[in-house]
């Protein structure tokens, strides 16, 4: 055996690599003079302990199931797509768009359109930095942070310049007509004499997250189309001479990839804020990156990866709130999470490996 | 728009093209090595805060540069140890530095000073003050004359303006900057460190067959880069700005990237390169939107155009760029 064992790979690298994250993230709450064991039972507390921590918790699970699922279809094309934030924002002038000139006679007819709108509007900003690197190679990665800023540029402008209504100061739209409010958890689990997530922005599509993720289960590991990805993004060379097109291929998986951070857009913008309001990506675009390398580029890990990111996000605005911890902490895990699962991933890797290699050659002997 | 106005402007681009500058040197070397840097920002970022709170703390802006330096330079090897020695990705590398930074910066910052991860504002010793060149308009020399500065600067003839206006008066950090470029130019293309520097950008395979360590190359560009970014962060909190704030950085370690593509990886281009972005930037600062001829640009398209230029030049409409051949790719030593 020169290899370890499948569930190692799976399991055992990314857990080692989050107990090392959250370890260092304990030694900076001790460097800063507060107690980590205190803040980890305020953080679950925040975040798992009511309905209402619960509703934050699985809204932000929502966004960055959309941005994670987006980040790990790039991937697997060998792709870096850094550009998740300016596709949500994107995606966000899509779902703002139809929300607000389309007059709608149900919200379900709403999110259907305001889907189309927020995946039309991602994936056209994702269309251009995928041809460039398609037809003139120039580099993705740099293409698409480019895009991140002449993104927010352009949504500053369009809300500051057009899109405010006139006598309002704030840059922002109107707020989106009644018809478009989608249903929250409140309005759909709460009982006449129970209340549950009560003021929770967690709404519906927290479940269009998780149909997003079955579908992509298919589309990736079931579909004529999902092997051609992975096997473009495995061997670029090797896929050319089995018939597949490199171009078209880099343009397909870009495109889902932006419509999906794109669809983001229906939880934070039409879901929660009702209006389209500046920074209303709030960086869950780069949180997409460490949760797709986090869950593996697996839909079922993308989604467990996006728990614990949506845990980490409502649990640490509670530390900011109970303790002398900034909310900020949270930017640090992340950082820790891509660092070791993503760069330096052969830290833990190679010693294991040698592990487990060593313990089969006794068991030949 | 008069002679001193662009004279206003022109100078106020240059100090704006500084942080830009230093940043886009440390890219270049490190990308000549091989070794992609997208995490300039995050260096330039804690750098600015050690920096400003190092010089709030002890009252030196020396103190200050010194522990600027040291942030970024720490920055910067761990990048080296996930790209160098672990073969990591180092795109992935350069985005989690960024964001350890722009984290850890508040957190330290708020436990520190107790101002919300704002360092306090620093004042004389703790700031660099401005360089006065010989025989040009100062504040003391105005006074003395019996007038404000900027009076006796508007009064003056053009070349005394020139002078006065914008090649006097800066930090000390603004002319070691420009003094980078040659310097940065000469070790690159005259020095037996920068051959090798640069082959091992191209083909490092070449390189360790002639016995010369791949490894140290890239460590070493890793240390320059970081001692050029702590240069650019410090001066952004100390000589720029009057102490560190949330997020200073403000993406000009990605501005300093658009530049290096424009600046096709040379020096000379990138010092052209990042005094046009400056330029451009004082420009917006300015101006809330630009009249030209009846048409009018508005201040977030001048803010967008070096992302714009950037994608344009990437793109290849406009000359052909031409990055080192083995960028991104770990080293691994034939057996």
């Amino acid at each position: 055996m020169d290899k370890m064992p499948r569930w190692a790979d799976v399991a055992l690298i990314p857990i080692l690599n989050l107990v090392i994250a959250f370890a260092l993230s304990a030694l900076v709450i001790l460097a800063i003079g507060e107690d980590p064991v205190e803040a980890v039972s305020l953080m679950v507390k925040g975040a798992l302990g009511s309905t209402y921590g619960w509703g934050y918790t699985l809204y932000y699970t929502t966004n960055f199931i959309f941005t994670g699922l987006a980040v790990s279809i790039a991937f697997q094309a060998a792709m870096f797509n850094i550009g998740g934030e300016g596709q949500v924002v994107l995606g966000g002038l899509g779902v703002a768009l139809v929300s607000l000139y389309i007059p709608f006679p149900h919200w379900t007819l709403a999110l259907i359109v305001a889907m189309a709108g927020g995946a039309i509007f991602g994936a056209a900003w994702a269309a251009i930095p995928a041809w460039l690197q398609a037809k003139r190679g120039s580099h993705i990665v740099i293409t698409t942070i480019m895009f991140n800023f002449i993104a927010f540029s352009l949504l500053n402008y369009l809300l500051v310049n057009v899109l405010r209504p006139p006598g309002e100061m704030n840059p922002a739209t109107a707020s989106f007509p009644e018809t478009t409010h989608l249903p929250t958890f409140q309005d759909m689990f709460s009982t006449a004499d129970n209340v549950v997530f009560r003021g929770a922005p967690v709404n519906v599509s927290f479940f269009i997250a998780l149909i997003a993720c079955v579908a992509v289960y298919f589309l990736m590991w079931r579909s004529r189309l999902g092997f051609e990805i992975r096997a473009f993004g495995k061997s670029p060379q090797a896929s050319v001479y089995a018939g597949i097109s490199p171009v078209k291929i880099t343009m397909i998986a870009m495109l889902i990839s932006g419509a999906i951070s794109g669809m983001m857009s229906i939880n934070n913008t039409m879901g929660q804020a009702e209006q389209l309001i500046l920074n209303s990506a709030e960086g869950a675009g780069f949180v997409g990156i460490a949760v797709a390398l986090m869950g593996r580029n697996h839909p079922f890990g993308v989604l467990l990866a996006a728990f614990l990111f949506g845990f980490l996000a409502q649990g640490g605005g509670e530390l900011a709130l109970w303790m002398n911890i900034p909310r900020e902490l949270v930017t640090v895990i992340q950082a820790f999470v891509i660092m070791l699962t993503g760069a330096m991933d052969n830290m833990v890797r190679w010693p294991v490996e040698r592990a487990f290699i060593r313990a089969a050659k006794r068991g030949e002997r | 728009m008069d002679f001193l106005t662009i004279l206003q402007i022109t100078d106020s681009g240059m100090r704006l093209a500084t942080p830009l500058l230093f940043a886009c040197l440390a890219g270049l070397f490190s990308e000549r090595a091989g070794i992609f840097d997208i995490g300039l920002e995050g260096k330039i970022l804690v750098s600015a805060f050690f920096s400003a709170g190092v010089a709030a703390a002890f009252g030196s802006v020396w103190l200050g540069l010194l522990a600027g330096l040291a942030s970024s330079l720490s920055f910067s090897l761990m990048h080296g140890v996930a790209s160098i020695t672990f073969r990591g990705n180092q795109l992935i590398s350069g985005v989690a530095l960024n964001y350890f930074a722009s984290g850890i910066t508040i957190l330290i910052g708020s436990a520190w000073f107790a101002l919300g991860g704002r360092t306090p504002s620093l004042q004389d010793e703790a700031r660099f003050g401005a360089v006065e060149l010989p025989f040009s308009w100062t504040k003391e020399s105005a006074e003395a004359a019996g007038m404000k500065l900027n009076e006796a600067i508007a009064q003056a003839g053009p070349v005394q303006q020139f002078y006065s206006e914008l090649l006097s008066g800066h930090t000390i950090l603004v002319y070691v900057a420009i003094a980078m470029v040659p310097t940065a130019w000469w070790v690159l293309n005259r020095t037996r460190f920068g051959l090798r520097l640069r082959a091992v950008g191209e083909n490092p395979g070449a390189v360790d067959t002639s016995g010369v360590s791949v490894i140290k190359l890239r460590y070493a560009a890793m240390v320059i880069a970081g001692l050029l970014c702590g240069m650019a962060g410090a001066y952004m909190a100390t000589g720029l700005g009057a102490g560190f704030v949330k997020e200073m950085s403000g993406g000009r370690g990605y501005i300093a990237l658009a530049a290096l593509i424009f600046a096709n990886w040379r020096p000379w281009h990138a010092l052209g390169a990042t005094f046009l972005f400056g330029l451009l930037q004082a420009i917006a600062n300015r101006y809330q939107s630009l009249d030209l001829g009846g048409v009018t640009i508005p201040v977030q398209l001048m803010e967008a155009l070096p992302y714009i230029l950037t994608v344009v030049i990437l793109a290849g409409f406009i000359g052909k760029p031409t990055p080192p051949k083995a960028g991104g790719q770990p080293y691994v030593k034939e057996r």
